[in-house]
């Protein structure tokens, strides 16, 4: 069973990464767009996120959820050590929800409009960005337990280059996904074209911060090529990765959409796997160089208990969310009722 | 304000804004489905125009609850790791049932906001129904959490160890059955004295009073039937809390000298100097009564729980008379209102009886509000019941009280939010929604 729930972990926080990082991309993308250009983004945003953004959120409760029930000690260091970046994402997180929702839902258009956008592209940028600091802290190793000062303790465990690197290489993952996607559910050729020019952006943009990332980790002694080279399936995977980047700018050049998407989310995913499988089963690096391991975990009838719950909610949850996200991108005509507003 | 009391403040005030935000979620939803349903059957277009106008300020709700709740779900592990590194695996189960619930009420409120006239109409007003029956499930299977709280079971705990856990049975603890009854229908009570309120308000205003008139009666039956049946389950949970938790049954009432042929004490100020209470009104043997069902039977006080275990009297005192005063308050009410419904009493449409639901627009959340002030304060200084203490739990960074700051201006920024955009929603509702009833509208 705790294969099973290291399996749901794993793929809710992969699912996070694709389905809310578009979302997350999106508020991205409004923030890089001239003003024409952020109507369109607009409209399609609320066309094909809205119905399913607090959906996408729910994969970050489920890992959550699993985390504290689970692997209560991974749970407790990290809230411990990282609390302020935790903090500050948690901002971002509330900030964007509430203003995405005010934004759709305030009766009166007006001014407020400015100052709800203003909000939602910036925590849009921030969330993303602390996901991708803490995810790095977590891993760099620079987690100190036995640090005598405030700073030691709860600072330099993640104001480090390393994790600010990866924080920026999040962020334009995100912003890569959500302009491929939108690619598809634009509705016009010209539109099209203009995704396509700031997917091209996004994606120089995360190559040019995954070289970044390489450049800290070399600076702060991280063995990182060690962990995407070192073993066969991360380096299989890194190569993968590479050789669907080179078929998607050749069918960028082609202009053959349909296939774009799926690679994106392949790439993301082959890197994820790199990432995570060259650690497994020890997720977080202590600065003595101690770690804790997913094996570690919390009692034995729990994880049985919640493997159960995973096993048995899942059959109620995915072919509903698979529909909803059916429902919603597919672009049928239907009898809209029009509202008088 | 030192690091630790900073902590028990900012978990305090997320929950305290998080509790808003759910009781609407759980609730509004079945009053929209009953709109909805009558939109349906009868073709009004008035009933499709409140499930509209309900459905808009939901969303608003929605979102502030979601994000409040995602926030509480770090929270537990930012300000109490030790607490969660023992209890995670104790009582996560009905956090993870939660979760599963938290989903498919997302998804279904994906389809219920974006689905009007795209799906088959009973399909949609299904959806619009799954959002209200997870959500009360999730709000049940956290209230059961709270109740393994205050009454740890399904581990032992052995020199410090937590052993043989049985994560089913913490969470069918002895008391979530109780706990999670009571605040069902607070909710029930609080959403519909205030959602009731605001459109009596509308009506007295004079302002599209036949939108207004059916939205007020869908949801004064919900508050009414909730808040009558409210202080029988409360009774309930007062005994419960007699049998397991005598400190915070002592504080709640007072009850500083054990004693037989306990009085209830309404009301007073207790002085915990010279142990008694100034000022109260007393009920001879009451209080015997509801713990034991006996007027002569024996209620333990405070000076059978050592200083160190006892809660704070005053807060847990107050709390209670709060919650009680104004459940007998919105009890009396709907009283009122409902006999005027069953023997058909024009006066119960009268402007007094609208006036008297304005007036109780915040009663039901103000009691909730109290209620879970004397759960949780009544608790002290126990998190987990006689076995960790609050203050074992917190969290070793310094510096609690400035995220106690920041967190503090966020949610009163966004209660004003709230608050702004739900008055731009019932300003708009004339605009929007008074048309003449005998345009004839395109089918849906
Ligand atoms: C509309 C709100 C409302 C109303 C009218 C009442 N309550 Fe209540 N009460 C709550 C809302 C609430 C609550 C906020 O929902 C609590 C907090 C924890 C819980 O489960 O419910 C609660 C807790 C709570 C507890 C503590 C349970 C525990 O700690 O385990 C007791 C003893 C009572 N209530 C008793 C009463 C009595 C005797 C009432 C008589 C009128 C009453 N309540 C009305
Ligand atoms: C499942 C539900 C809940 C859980 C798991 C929970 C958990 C906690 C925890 C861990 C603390 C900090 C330790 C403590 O001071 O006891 C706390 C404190 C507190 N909680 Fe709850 N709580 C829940 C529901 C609520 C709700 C809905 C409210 C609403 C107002 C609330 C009000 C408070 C208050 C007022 C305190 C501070 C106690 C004090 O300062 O003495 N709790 N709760
Ligand atoms: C420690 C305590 C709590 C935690 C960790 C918590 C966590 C959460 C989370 C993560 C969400 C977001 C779900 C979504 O996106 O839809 C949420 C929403 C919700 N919570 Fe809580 N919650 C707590 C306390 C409570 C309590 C005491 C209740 C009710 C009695 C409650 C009832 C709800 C409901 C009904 C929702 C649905 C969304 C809404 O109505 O806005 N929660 N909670």
């Amino acid at each position: 069973m705790l294969y099973v729930v290291i399996a749901y972990l794993w793929i809710s926080i992969l699912l996070y990464l694709l389905l809310a990082g578009a979302d997350f991309g999106a508020g991205i993308l409004e923030l890089f767009s001239s003003k024409k250009s952020k109507r369109v983004t607009r409209k399609l945003m609320y066309r094909i996120m809205g119905p399913i953004w607090e959906a996408n959120h729910m994969w970050l409760i489920i890992s959550i959820v699993i985390l504290f029930v689970g692997f209560p000690e991974i749970y407790t260091t990290v809230s411990v050590y990282l609390h302020i970046p935790l903090v500050l994402m948690l901002m971002g997180i509330i900030a964007r929800g509430t203003a995405f929702s005010f934004r759709n839902y305030d009766a009166v258009k007006d001014q407020m409009q400015i100052i709800y956008s203003r909000i939602f592209v910036y925590a849009s940028v921030m969330t993303p960005l602390f996901l991708g600091i803490i995810a790095g802290s977590i891993v760099s190793g620079k987690i100190n337990s036995g640090a005598d000062s405030f700073a030691g303790a709860f600072i330099t465990d993640w104001l480090n280059w390393f994790p600010l690197s990866v924080g920026l290489f999040t962020v334009f993952i995100c912003g890569f996904l959500a302009s491929v996607y939108l690619i598809n559910e634009s509705d016009t050729e010209p539109e099209r074209i203009q995704f396509l020019a700031r997917t091209k952006n996004m994606n120089i943009g995360a190559f040019v911060s995954g070289a970044l990332v390489f450049a800290a980790a070399g600076a702060e002694n991280i063995p990182i090529s060690q962990w995407l080279f070192g073993n066969q399936v991360s380096s299989t995977a890194i190569v993968s990765a590479l050789l669907s980047l080179a078929l998607f700018w050749f069918l960028m050049y082609k202009r053959r959409y349909g296939l774009l998407r799926i690679l994106a989310a392949f790439q993301v995913t082959m890197i994820f796997i790199a990432v995570t499988y060259s650690h497994f089963p020890d997720i977080l690096l202590f600065r003595n160089g101690k770690s804790i391991s997913l094996y570690e975990a919390g009692d034995n009838h729990t994880i049985k208990a919640l493997g159960w719950a995973l096993l048995i909610g899942s059959i109620f949850i995915l072919p509903a969310v698979f529909y909803l996200i059916y429902s919603f991108t597919e672009r049928k005509i239907y009898p809209v009722y029009h509202e008088q507003e | 304000m030192n690091d630790f009391l900073a902590a028990r403040s900012q978990m305090a005030l997320s929950l305290g804004f998080h509790i808003i935000f759910s009781c609407i979620g759980m609730v509004m939803p079945f009053f929209m489905a009953v709109s909805h349903f009558y939109w349906l059957k009868t073709q009004n277009i008035v009933y499709r125009n409140i499930t509209k106008a309900w459905s808009k300020g939901v969303a608003i709700f929605f979102a502030t609850g979601a994000v409040s709740g995602t926030v509480l779900s770090f929270e537990l592990g930012l300000l109490w790791p030790e607490f969660m590194k023992h209890a995670g695996p104790i009582f996560g189960m009905p956090f993870s049932l939660e979760g599963t619930a938290f989903f498919i009420e997302a998804i279904a409120l994906g389809f219920f906001l974006y689905g009007w006239d795209r799906f088959n109409r009973w399909f949609h007003w299904f959806t619009g129904l799954v959002v209200g029956i997870s959500g009360l499930a999730s709000g049940i299977l956290v209230v059961s959490a709270n109740s393994w709280m205050n009454d740890p079971s399904g581990f032992d705990y052995v020199n410090g160890q937590y052993l043989n856990i049985d994560p089913i049975k913490a969470m069918f603890n002895p008391g979530w059955y109780q706990e999670a009854l009571h605040m069902s229908l607070a909710a029930f009570a609080a959403t519909g004295f205030a959602v009731a309120g605001v459109h009596a308000m509308m009506i007295l205003r004079r302002k599209n009073i036949n939108f207004h008139t059916r939205a007020f009666k869908i949801a004064v039956i919900f508050a009414a039937i909730a808040a009558i049946l409210q202080p029988f389950s409360g009774d309930k949970s007062a005994r419960y809390v007699g049998q397991r938790q005598p400190a915070k049954l002592a504080a709640m009432e007072a009850l500083y000298y054990t004693g037989n042929s306990v009085p209830l004490i309404i009301g007073g100020i207790p002085d915990n100097k010279n142990k008694k209470v100034n000022y109260a009104i007393e009920i001879p043997g009451l209080l015997s009564f509801m713990v034991n069902r006996d007027f002569h039977s024996t209620v333990k006080g405070l000076d059978r729980i050592l200083p160190e275990d006892q809660p704070p009297v005053a807060i847990t005192h107050y709390a209670f008379q709060v919650m009680v005063g104004l459940g007998m308050l919105m009890m009396l009410i709907a009283f009122i209102y409902l006999s005027g419904v069953i023997f058909q009493k024009k006066w119960r449409n009268s402007k007094w009886v609208l006036r008297l639901f304005v007036f109780a627009i915040p009663t039901g959340f103000i009691a909730v509000e109290a209620g879970w002030t004397l759960t949780e304060v009544g608790r002290q200084p126990w998190i987990l019941q006689g076995i960790m203490r609050t203050s074992e739990a917190v969290t070793p960074m310094p510096g609690i009280i400035y995220t106690f700051y920041l967190f503090t201006a966020v949610y009163i920024s966004l209660a004003f939010a709230v608050i702004f955009l739900l008055y731009r929603q019932i300003k708009m509702v004339g605009k929007i929604y008074d048309i003449p009833e005998n345009i004839n509208l395109q089918k849906n």
